[in-house]
Order: structure tokens, then sequence, then C-alpha cells
């Protein structure tokens, strides 16, 4: 499967950051009742000791990655579904890929021209903090953390060039 | 309006959660929900009995939400069930390839209790 040219060139022409920021408020406020907004001048800080991330393929290839604390994990997924969710770990990793694949969908949903020619994956999850993240995505990379709780919640878009 | 059986086909269980709640704040009065991770967990769950009404997912692995739908027209007990995709694919050729195959509805991810109210309730009126 090859990547398609012009949204590649597209994703340096075109600033995609406000989308992305769009798609995750969205999720936040429809499927957790929480408004968020893009936390200004915070570097990414804190533990990651969740992080869920969905692929892209096709139209256009990456992978988005949504990286938070524990306890900030439980609470997205205790706004999701209830808080007797908190303490069983499998659900509350369920909701966070499940927020992540909703992210991926609703941000190239707003894309103009991916339509049905991007797929997105099957979520995965990561618990724990000792590992190094290396994609292949060669392009750009679009950040942003949102500050959820008083907590940051880093969603990341690394593309393929 | 008659209370319904649903039958929720996602392969998050979380996800399965949210939409059955999403039916009851929609106003469903539900007698029964049964779930399935895929859709041929689904065409196994539909082989014990009938249902009133499917919520389906499109990626899911094994067998995912549109090859469901077409599976589903070639069940004669079960092909007159109305199916409303639940999923992240928004994309107008996804719409078009779901409705072609036998969807009756379809709701994007993030959806609101509001959105399943809209696609579900003449559905389920029909049924009535």
């Amino acid at each position: 499967m090859t990547t398609d040219t012009s949204l590649a060139v597209r994703s340096h022409e075109e600033n995609w950051l406000p989308i992305l920021e769009l798609a995750v408020e969205e999720v936040f406020e429809i499927m957790l009742g929480h408004r968020v907004k893009p936390a200004e001048g915070l570097q990414k800080v804190g533990s990651t000791e969740f992080t869920a991330m969905v692929g892209l393929a096709g139209a256009l290839c990456g992978i988005l990655t949504l990286c938070c604390d524990r306890k900030t994990a439980r609470q997205l997924a205790s706004c999701m579904l209830g808080p007797e969710i908190a303490d069983c770990e499998d659900q509350v990793s369920d909701a966070l890929g499940e927020i992540c694949n909703m992210i991926a969908g609703n941000f190239k949903n707003k894309l103009a021209g991916t339509d049905g020619r991007c797929m997105l994956s099957v979520p995965t999850v990561i618990k724990g903090e000792e590992y190094i993240f290396y994609s292949l995505a060669d392009g750009d990379c679009l950040e942003t953390i949102m500050l959820f709780e008083q907590a940051p919640v880093t969603v990341s878009l690394q593309l393929h060039s | 309006m008659d209370k319904i059986r649903a039958l929720i086909v996602d392969d998050s269980s979380v996800m399965r959660k949210i939409v059955e709640r999403s039916l009851r704040q929609a106003g469903l009065e539900l007698e029964k929900v049964v779930e399935a991770g895929n859709g041929a967990e689904a065409l196994a769950v539909l082989g014990k009995g009938p249902v009133d009404l499917i919520l389906c997912d499109i990626n899911m692995p094994i067998m995912d939400g549109l090859e469901f739908v077409r599976a589903l027209q070639t069940v004669e007990e079960a092909k007159a069930t109305p199916v409303v995709m639940i999923t992240t694919e928004g994309s107008e050729t996804h719409v078009v390839q779901a409705l072609s195959a036998g969807a009756r509805g379809y709701i994007r991810k993030p959806f609101t209790p509001e959105q399943v109210r809209e696609h579900v309730l003449p559905l389920v009126r029909k049924l009535s």
C-alpha cells in the first residue's frame, strides 16, 4: 500500500494541528463530558504510564498516540463508563484505546480527500514507561497537550512523508 | 413502544457498554442486550435466538462489520433485522458501502444519545 502523494504533501503545506486539536476536543466533550483546550506553552512532561496508539494506512499513513499517567487514564475511563470502571485495569486500557481510536477517526474524517482511502488499525495500549517509541513514520509530527483535571494528556500524530 | 432485544457488536467491551447506555438514554426499553466481539461471533449469537435491533462497529478483527452485514443477508431468519452501524469510519464511501450491504442507519463516533435516538427510534417504531 503506498502513501497518497497529494496528502503527504498537504501535511507540509497545510496546518493540520488545529484540526487535530478540534478532533481531540470533540471526543472529550461528546464522549467524556469534559471541555479541554490545548495547554499553551506546556512541554511534554510528567509520566506516561499509559500509551494508546492507532495506526493509519492508505492515503494517509502514520500513527496516532495518546499518553497520560495512570491516574488520568483511570479518570478518563471513569468519565466514559462510571466510577466502578476505575478499578479494572483492562477496562481502563480498553477505554483509552477507544478514545485514541475516536480521535484518529474524527481527525481523518475532517480532512478532505481521505474519503474511504485511509484505514485505521485496531487500537493498541502499552502500560508502563520503560520503553522507547520508534516509528518509521518520517514525515511531519503534530503534537498537542491538553489539560484534563489539571493533568497533561499528550496526543501526537506522526506521519509518513 | 415494546421492549426490544438488542445485539451490540464491537471488539471493545467499553464501547459495547457505551452503546448500551446510549440506547437507554435514547429512551429505548431494553428487554435483553446480547454482545459480540466481531461479526462471526454475532452470527453465532443470532443462531441462538432472534433480536430486534443490531448495532455494529465496522473495524473489527476476524469478521468486520461490512462482512457481517453482507453475511446477515444470507440468513433467512435474521436478514430483516435492522442494523445500524456505529463506527469511527465516517467517509461517504463507508456509508454507501454499509447501506448498500443492507445496513439501515449509520452513526459516526463520537456520538451523542440524541444521534442514537434520531437513527434508532424510527427503526424501532416500525417494529412496534
